[in-house]
């Protein structure tokens, strides 16, 4: 693939990424002021999400979108901030892809399955 | 207002130090007024770069009070800060000496830029119609006012960060040119600005847009190449 088209679909997919994001991060900020107001608890997060079909869905989506979203932003930071070449630039990327992607799944598939008290 | 003003002007390349003079105040007066005198009668060894006066040829501009400025329309009231000036050479380009850039770079990366006419017809064709209210033409027009100033380029962080980076003004030129209906190079002209050197480099910061001495937006000429190349590459044109 050329130059100009890894480019052009790398920016596309921060956008497409952007604006899943944007969507994401408004949803999740409501749900905490919504829940903050009826009191903030794990034993009342792990109630409303355990086992919730919809919240594991909606928290993968926002778990890929910044695994998508971040790394690009990553390389661009390397790319115009160190010299390291395209080589260590993508591994790093990639590292940081697979990072964001266990942490995230690991929290999402934690609150899926837990229950409250165990 | 004063009788004169402190002026501190950049001597030497890309090392040398600033040298004050003091020029006499006059009403009107720019800031080139200010270099000239200083060239014809204090020390002719300053070397500057001038040539039309009225903002037209783009020769003229450096950096005042630490921003880039066409010096020809800038006037001392707008930028005298305590009576004083200080006058340097732009910034992310090569000095020559003292206020003289090397410009070969900015206007070799309009040429990487493909910001030349690619011409689709022959003298035997008839020709095209351009209605002025003609969407693309519009688009075309509102970047087509630069006059190669490169304040826009001296303004840019990302051509600081990236020498290879094309910058604004060569981004600006390829994009009036992809409104140019007459213009059959865009294919090789989106794949030129698609690499890492191009419009996806841009972080929209905007530094060009607030200096540039035109008023153009290269900022949003680049966001319209962005999305001309996102559709080229939809398309597997580039």
């Amino acid at each position: 693939m050329s130059n100009a088209r890894v480019e052009t679909k790398l920016w596309v997919w921060q956008r497409l990424s952007a604006a899943v994001l944007a969507v994401c991060v408004i949803v999740h900020l409501i749900v905490i002021v919504y829940a903050v107001q009826d009191g903030l608890s794990a034993a009342e997060i792990i109630t409303r999400v355990s086992g919730n079909f919809l919240w594991l869905a909606f928290y993968s989506v926002f778990v890929i979108a910044i695994a998508v979203h971040a790394p690009i932003g990553i390389r661009t930071i390397l790319k115009e901030m160190t010299s390291i070449g395209p080589g260590p630039t993508h591994m790093i990327m990639a590292t940081f892809s697979l990072v964001i992607l266990a942490m995230g799944f690991r929290a999402v598939i934690g609150l899926f399955n837990a229950s409250v008290g165990g | 207002m004063s009788n004169s003003i402190k002026v501190s002007v950049w001597r030497g390349r890309e090392t040398g130090e600033f040298q004050s003079f003091d020029v006499p105040r006059q009403p009107s007066q720019t800031v080139l007024d200010i270099v000239t005198f200083i060239q014809r009668n204090i020390d002719p060894t300053l070397s500057y770069r001038f040539a039309c006066r009225v903002g037209m040829c783009g020769s003229c501009a450096m950096t005042v009070n630490g921003k880039p400025r066409w010096t020809c329309r800038t006037h001392v009231d707008k930028v005298v800060e305590d009576g004083e000036i200080q006058i340097s050479p732009l910034r992310n380009l090569k000095v020559v000496k003292d206020l003289t850039c090397d410009m070969t770079e900015f206007f070799d990366k309009m040429n990487k830029a493909e910001g030349k006419f690619h011409p689709t017809k022959t003298r035997h064709d008839d020709f095209d119609v351009v209605l002025p209210d003609d969407p693309t033409r519009q688009l075309a027009a509102q970047g087509i006012e630069c006059i190669g100033c490169a304040v826009c380029y001296s303004a840019c962080d990302v051509v600081e960060w990236n020498k290879d980076y094309l910058g604004p003004a060569a981004l600006n030129r390829a994009w009036t040119l992809v409104n140019d209906v007459r213009d059959g190079g865009n294919k090789e002209r989106l794949t030129a600005i698609s690499g890492d050197s191009g419009c996806h480099a841009c972080h929209s910061q905007q530094g060009c847009v607030k200096h540039c001495p035109k008023n153009l937006s290269p900022t949003r000429s680049i966001a319209g190449l962005k999305r001309a190349t996102m559709k080229a590459a939809l398309k597997g044109e580039i």
